[in-house]
């Protein structure tokens, strides 16, 4: 271009950019808490504002069960994710079979919780503030677990047949950022609605 | 980043936008399943383009209706549907598809990168949000069919609850409209999510965070404040859903719910929104700007800054458009001070901008023009922002047409005025071929001066006591002439949008050719051929400074040597 | 060069509009229900805050529009510059904190004299001879209490004036009994929303006797244009006069006994009340003294016995859309009841 001597930058050092996927997660699992934020905030300002019954307090009960095998699923998930970087396979698949159970037990759990709220107790979306507030935030949060489920189940199968190996690692860790996301928001829903809002 | 192949196949579209060999039917095809950047961005962009003179069309029918008082132009379910459906349709069918689409066809070329992170999710997202418009406008055929315009939307943009709920909205209109803004609004969040992935994970050797493209840089905030200010509306309008067809209580008083709860939900999304409106309409200026005084943005670390700033505290002043409802004196006060904080860092901007135009060599192109009518007017708006923020002064001007004018300054004044600003300056870059200057400059003139008879005397009529979404007023009141004059600067806008929509179209097939930089600009998407090849580049770029292609012009002065 | 004059001009013409603002007289003549004639404390507060800001505000247009026009005029690119590009300035440490500085003092400033205001009208003490009315908004409609009196009227306020020798503050409880609406009469104080299951509060103490003009500022519905707000400010002896005159029961008339049946046995008594009848509806306006307002159907045209009887039979010539039913009566029942109706003054 031009007979001047070109000046020369300072040489960098390697380029290492952080994971899209991880990064894509991480934008989808903020978004996710700020419309969870929003229903927990409409459960907060209905407490106690209900006109008529049922009150928490006289048809909830603490799903202890459910909760230790959510929560266990996020440790499970997270002995997958090391064995899936080692190219464990088989604990690969046996820790995954593991979470997924644990997840239906919780489902299970929420599943037999509502048809006795709604069929013994009387409580439904339509009952009062607390039942609207109630089936929305907790259904919202089933929601995100049936997703989470056949995520899961999807790449369970696939291991099955031997598709999935070391190399999948960095997908794998974006779909364990969303089950331990959907455990987190557990703990919050748990706290508002069987802890405080009891 | 190597791909291991899924058993999933994948569809391929490796050719030159325009020149590839096949029928029109193939053409098309290629179009409608394309996974590119550039081609997704130039289909928002289109979309827009189109719901900007329909909705453009709705507001000329309002102003033909409101030019005399008692008028018969629009019955009065006719005009609450137009209202309505004008201002949903201006913020989600044509401000964010513009603005996204300015993102999706520019980030990844001045990143330097192939294409976004999520080439199928963003192909998905353009069709969710394109399959919302269509729904959205659907509702004109429901019910009582066109002339009666069917179910649209009649409930006002922010549709206020209880009105929304089944007993004051029988019929499908307020479904139509949460059924339409859910869909574009999981579109929406899908780019936002792609955009910021790209940022971060896609940058070419060398581009660190602040050696981004100030374009990129206020993309990726505002895709960063999309996650949380659309999601909250999503979230309301599934609980609004919830109330009308599952009995639920969220919005019925009479079951002890709340109004208030949904005016909080709504404008904690509404006042971010217009943030995520206006920071791109900055990030196309902070281009624009600096090539046409030839000179680099001062102060870019401010700037920066600034964004993040603005961010952080638009978050926290959304019940400024609340301070009718009756909260108390201490919250007023502070949604005071926080919404006058907020004009800080959005000052120091305009400052910044002013200084980049100070010692430089400005030239006048139609891009510049209206990135000039931009800083003029975004000043008056940010102004007239302030005198809104002063909350016993709102209790007047809320919900009159000094509000209407203040948005229209924001939302046409600066972000369409912007917009027509980026068409201008990219369009040789996506086509290969200038749009001509002359009808650029009669669209720039006719266009300021419409704008500024409407929106100038709308403040005026606003602090004469008219409220806003009144399809009549009563003749006794004194707001008669200023009516007209504000429906007049309408018309000639409507002119000049029809002739800047003609150079559009024709200087595709006739406009001078453009070459790869005909603006002699610095950043990486003008070192690419225009139309830019699929793959955007041929080896990934390498950059050592904010300005690429200044430092390859000027070896003998790169910039490196002197940025912070 | 033609530009720079364009914009020259553009900028002048903002500044002369400008200047019309601080010129009420020229501006809020008649009825008009401008908020630069205030005519009331908060009113008055209001726009003496505004004066402020606005002097604030337009100083900040003239010093940094004028550094824009400045800017744009004295380097716009002209034939004689020099070969390759200007200076390179990237930014100046000094400069940009100083601008940061000065707008966030001036934010402080505003503020503060911002701050007392709200506090001076939002939580000024109530006296305790201040007038309470209950405003409820119906779908399209006013409902007025005065709880001390037993008076209940509708779309047309009657409030006393206020004076040095005889304060009188107004105070009105505002809620709704369907959507959203918004109390608004700008002369006599910033508007406030009237919300379900919600009461807001606001007050009033114009001086100067006569009619104010506002309407609902809040999207309502169809005819939300049409819910048109009346407010006479009597002098004392007035408002007393109206006062005694509300608290009657109607009129007894033996000559329109035929409408007065047609009144009760068409479903009229269903959503409106006639006191001293068996008429109770609360859906409707009270009509016990209809013939005292000068408007019908808050605002929406004249109170003549044509536009009654019209709008009686057809409530759609004048207001598409409010939620008073055609009654198909026939045109006898309709002169009936219309003449019963002009009864009730």
């Amino acid at each position: 271009m031009s007979s001047i001597p070109v000046r020369q930058p300072v040489r960098q050092g390697e380029w290492h950019l952080p994971s899209k996927r991880r990064a894509g997660m991480a934008a989808l699992i903020v978004g996710e808490s700020a419309i969870f934020t929003i229903f927990v905030v409409a459960y907060v300002f209905y407490m106690g504002k209900s006109v008529t019954g049922p009150t928490p307090a006289q048809v909830l009960e603490v799903p202890i069960l459910g909760t230790i095998c959510l929560l266990s699923s996020s440790i499970s998930i997270w002995r997958a994710e090391k064995a899936i970087e080692d190219g464990r396979m088989a604990s690969f698949s046996i820790l995954l079979g593991v979470t997924i159970a644990l997840a239906a037990v919780f489902l299970t759990g929420t599943a037999i919780e509502w048809k006795k709220l709604i069929y013994r107790d009387g409580l439904t979306i339509s009952t009062n503030l607390f039942g609207t507030t109630f089936y929305s935030l907790v259904g919202l949060h089933a929601t995100h677990v049936i997703v989470g489920l056949f995520l899961l189940s999807s790449i369970f199968i696939f291991s099955l047949f031997g598709w999935v190996d070391s190399r999948h690692s960095e997908r794998f860790s974006a779909i364990a950022l969303y089950w331990h996301f959907v455990d987190a928001v557990w703990i919050v829903v748990f706290t508002v609605v069987y802890l405080i809002g009891r | 980043m190597s791909d291991i192949p899924l058993p999933i196949s994948h569809v391929t579209d490796t050719s030159i936008p325009g020149s590839e060999p096949g029928t029109i039917l193939e053409k098309l095809h290629g179009w409608v399943v394309t996974v590119d950047h550039k081609r997704l961005g130039i289909l928002y962009i289109l979309y827009s383009t189109f719901f900007l003179l329909v909705a453009g069309a709705e507001a000329l029918l309002i102003r033909l209706q409101l030019a005399y008082p008692h008028n018969h132009v629009l019955s009065a379910q006719v005009y609450n549907r137009f209202f309505t459906m004008h201002g949903t349709t201006m913020v989600f069918l044509v401000g964010m598809p513009f603005l996204f689409g300015f993102a999706n066809y520019i980030v990844p070329l001045q990143i330097g990168a192939r294409d976004m992170a999520f080439p199928r999710l963003n192909a998905f997202s353009f069709w969710l949000t394109a399959f919302g418009g269509v729904l959205l406008y659907y509702s004109f055929l429901g019910g009582a069919g066109l002339y009666g315009v069917g179910n649209a939307p009649d409930v006002g943009w922010f549709a206020y609850a209880p009105l929304t709920l089944r007993a004051f909205s029988p019929g499908h209109a307020t479904d139509y409209w949460a059924l339409a803004l859910i869909v574009g609004g999981f579109g929406t969040l899908g780019t936002a999510i792609n955009i910021v992935a790209t940022v971060i994970a896609l940058r070419c050797k060398g581009m660190t965070l602040m050696r981004m493209p100030l374009f990129t840089w206020l993309l990726f905030v505002v895709s960063m404040l999309t996650l949380v200010t659309i999601t909250p509306l999503t979230a309301a309008q599934f609980m609004l859903l919830i109330d009308r067809y599952l009995g639920g209580h969220f919005f019925d008083t009479q079951a002890g719910g709340s109004s208030l709860i949904w005016i909080h939900f709504f404008w904690i999304f509404g006042h971010p929104e217009v943030y995520v409106l206006v920071l791109p309409a900055f990030a196309i200026a902070n281009e624009i700007i600096p090539v046409f005084c030839r000179k680099a943005i001062f102060g870019y670390p401010a700037m920066v800054a600034a964004s993040v700033a603005i961010m952080f505290v638009s978050l926290g002043v959304w019940a400024h458009h609340m301070f009718t409802v009756g909260m108390t004196s201490v919250s007023n006060a502070f949604f005071t001070l926080s919404t006058m904080l907020v004009g800080v860092p959005t000052g120091i901007k305009i400052f910044n901008w002013i200084a980049t135009l100070w010692g430089g060599r400005i030239r006048f192109t139609t891009p510049m023009l209206f990135c000039i009518g931009f800083l003029f007017q975004f000043l008056i708006a940010g102004l007239t922002g302030i005198m809104l923020s002063v909350s016993p002064w709102d209790w007047q001007l809320h919900n009159s047409y000094f509000v209407i004018a203040h948005f229209h300054y924001v939302l046409v004044g600066a972000v369409v005025f912007c917009i027509f600003a980026g068409l201008y300056f990219w369009y040789p870059k996506a086509t290969g071929r200038l749009m001509s200057e002359t009808l650029g400059k009669w669209h720039f003139w006719l266009f300021a001066i419409g704008f500024h008879i409407t929106f100038d005397t709308m403040h005026f009529l606003g602090l004469l006591g008219m409220p806003r979404s009144i399809y009549t007023y009563q003749p006794d009141r004194g707001w008669n002439t200023l009516n007209l004059v504000v429906s007049i600067g309408g018309l000639i806008q409507g002119l000049a949008v029809l002739i800047f929509a003609y150079n559009l179209i024709t200087s595709y097939w006739c406009g001078e050719v453009a070459g790869d930089d005909p603006w002699d600009a610095w950043t990486l998407e003008w070192t690419t051929s225009s139309p830019p090849p699929v793959y955007n580049f041929e080896e990934e770029p390498e950059v050592h400074s904010r300005r690429p292609l200044w430092d390859l012009k000027h070896p003998d002065d790169p910039d490196w040597e002197y940025e912070a | 060069m033609q530009l720079r004059r364009a914009q020259r001009l553009i900028h002048l013409c903002r500044s002369a509009a400008g200047l019309l603002i601080v010129s009420p007289p020229l501006i809020a003549q008649g009825k008009t229900p401008s908020t630069l004639a205030p005519a009331s404390t908060p009113a008055h507060q209001i726009f003496d805050l505004s004066i402020f800001v606005i002097a604030i505000t337009g100083g900040i247009f003239v010093v940094v529009g004028g550094l824009l026009a400045v800017a744009l005029c004295r380097f716009r690119a002209r034939a004689r510059d020099p070969e390759g590009e200007p200076a390179q300035i990237y930014g100046s440490t000094q400069i940009e904190l100083a601008w940061t500085v000065i707008p966030v003092l001036i934010v402080v400033v505003l503020f503060l004299t911002t701050a007392r205001i709200i506090f001076a009208i939002q939580d000024a003490p109530k006296p305790k001879s201040a007038l309470d009315v209950t405003v409820i908004g119906h779908q399209f409609w006013w409902e007025f209490r005065y709880p001390k009196y037993g008076v209940v009227s509708a779309n047309e306020l009657h409030i006393p004036a206020s004076s040095d020798a005889a304060p009188e503050a107004t105070y009105l409880k505002l809620t709704s009994a369907d959507v959203n609406h918004s109390f608004w009469i700008p002369q006599l104080a910033g508007k406030t929303d009237l919300i379900a299951n919600h009461v807001n509060t606001m007050w009033l103490d114009p001086r100067a006797p006569g009619l104010y003009l506002g309407q609902c500022a809040q999207f309502c519905g169809t005819q939300h244009a049409m819910m048109l707000l009346r407010v006479y400010v009597d002098t004392p002896e007035q408002f007393q006069t109206w006062i005694k005159n509300q608290q009657l029961p109607a009129q007894e008339d033996p000559n329109v006994i035929a409408g007065r049946k047609v009144f009760e046995r068409q479903a009229c008594m269903n959503c409106h009340t006639i006191s001293g009848t068996a008429a109770t509806g609360r859906f409707g306006p009270d009509l016990t003294h209809l013939m005292s307002r000068a408007t019908l159907a808050s605002g929406a045209t004249d109170n003549t016995p044509e536009n009654l009887r019209q709008w009686i039979k057809a409530p759609g010539t004048f207001k598409r859309g409010a939620l008073m039913p055609a009654m198909q009566l026939t045109d006898e029942q309709l002169d009936q009841v219309t003449a019963y109706l002009e009864t009730l003054k």
